[in-house]
């Protein structure tokens, strides 16, 4: 249902190259957070921490939103689409299994239709 | 949207929806064309079991299928896929109503797992499945999104299959 490009993909793969974004990321799944608390948090400049946020923000895997004097940083869009995704998987199987599960149901019926003769409901 | 069971004849195929419903929980929906004793019993007796929970066109084996369906009971599957370890399974029914009600745990990945109810309820002649997974936090289901890694049944079967057809 979901595809994503393939320059997508680098960018993601890009990205997720490096450690401190990662951990980024690892940090904002936990709570959203500005760059300056991630500047502190990672030990680096703000410059060098914008550069990472900006890269994370390209792939998608992040979207930052400034109000006042302050850029507060999330886990962005793409974490959606992958849920999405995944739940539509989620679905496939259990549908996959339903529709087996159909026959199964159907002969125990066929089964209780005919031993149905001899007993009451 | 939603499968409404009116008095309509029921399609070939009833459809199955899955969404998730809170921070903590995934609900799947399927109306099947019988009362709810036909589709508990399809569900509790292993050797009726074991047709339909492993879909053929996963390729996966169902190597060991025991299920002690009562309050208290436990379960153990074991599935195989070409040469990959097979991957194992298991939890314990929390409570056992028949025909309308199973819950259990998914013990597998060690309290990460979430905590899964099935009711059939009746409709007129049909059954509403309602598949509820509950898990023990947030983290614990975005981990599951984010991964599809042992977190329960069908996602790990599911992504194993992903993974073998790269």
């Amino acid at each position: 249902m979901v595809q994503f490009s393939k320059t997508g993909l680098d960018a993601s793969f890009a990205a997720l190259s490096d450690t401190t974004r990662r951990g980024v990321l690892e940090q904002l799944g936990r709570a959203d957070a500005s760059i300056t608390d991630l500047a502190v948090k990672f030990d680096m400049t703000l410059t060098g921490m914008k550069k990472h946020v900006s890269v994370l923000e390209r792939a998608g895997l992040v979207t930052t939103e400034k109000v006042g004097r302050v850029r507060t940083c999330k886990l962005g869009p793409r974490r959606l689409e992958d849920e999405t995704a995944w739940i539509e998987r989620y679905r496939q199987m259990w549908s996959a299994r339903f529709d087996e599960l159909d026959s199964v149901v159907e002969e125990l019926k066929q089964k209780e239709m005919v031993n149905g003769c001899n007993k009451s409901e | 949207m939603d499968a409404t069971s009116q008095s309509e004849p029921a399609p070939l195929k009833n459809r199955t929806t899955a969404e998730r419903t809170s921070d903590r929980e995934l609900v799947v929906r399927r109306t099947f064309n019988a009362p709810p004793r036909i589709v508990f019993e399809a569900w509790t007796k292993p050797e009726l079991f074991q047709r339909w929970w492993v879909p053929k066109s996963t390729g996966v084996t169902l190597l060991t299928c025991e299920l002690d369906v009562r309050s208290g009971g436990n379960y153990r599957l074991v599935f195989a896929h070409g040469d990959s370890p097979p991957m194992e399974f298991f939890g314990r029914y929390i409570e056992v109503i028949p025909p309308s009600r199973i819950v259990w745990t998914n013990d597998e990945a060690g309290g990460a797992g979430p905590i899964t109810t099935v009711t059939f309820e009746e409709k007129g002649s049909q059954t509403l499945l309602v598949i509820h997974d509950l898990y023990p936090s947030k983290e614990a289901l975005e981990a599951a999104l984010s991964s599809g890694a042992c977190d329960a049944m069908p996602e790990t079967l599911d992504q194993l299959d992903a993974l073998l057809r790269v």
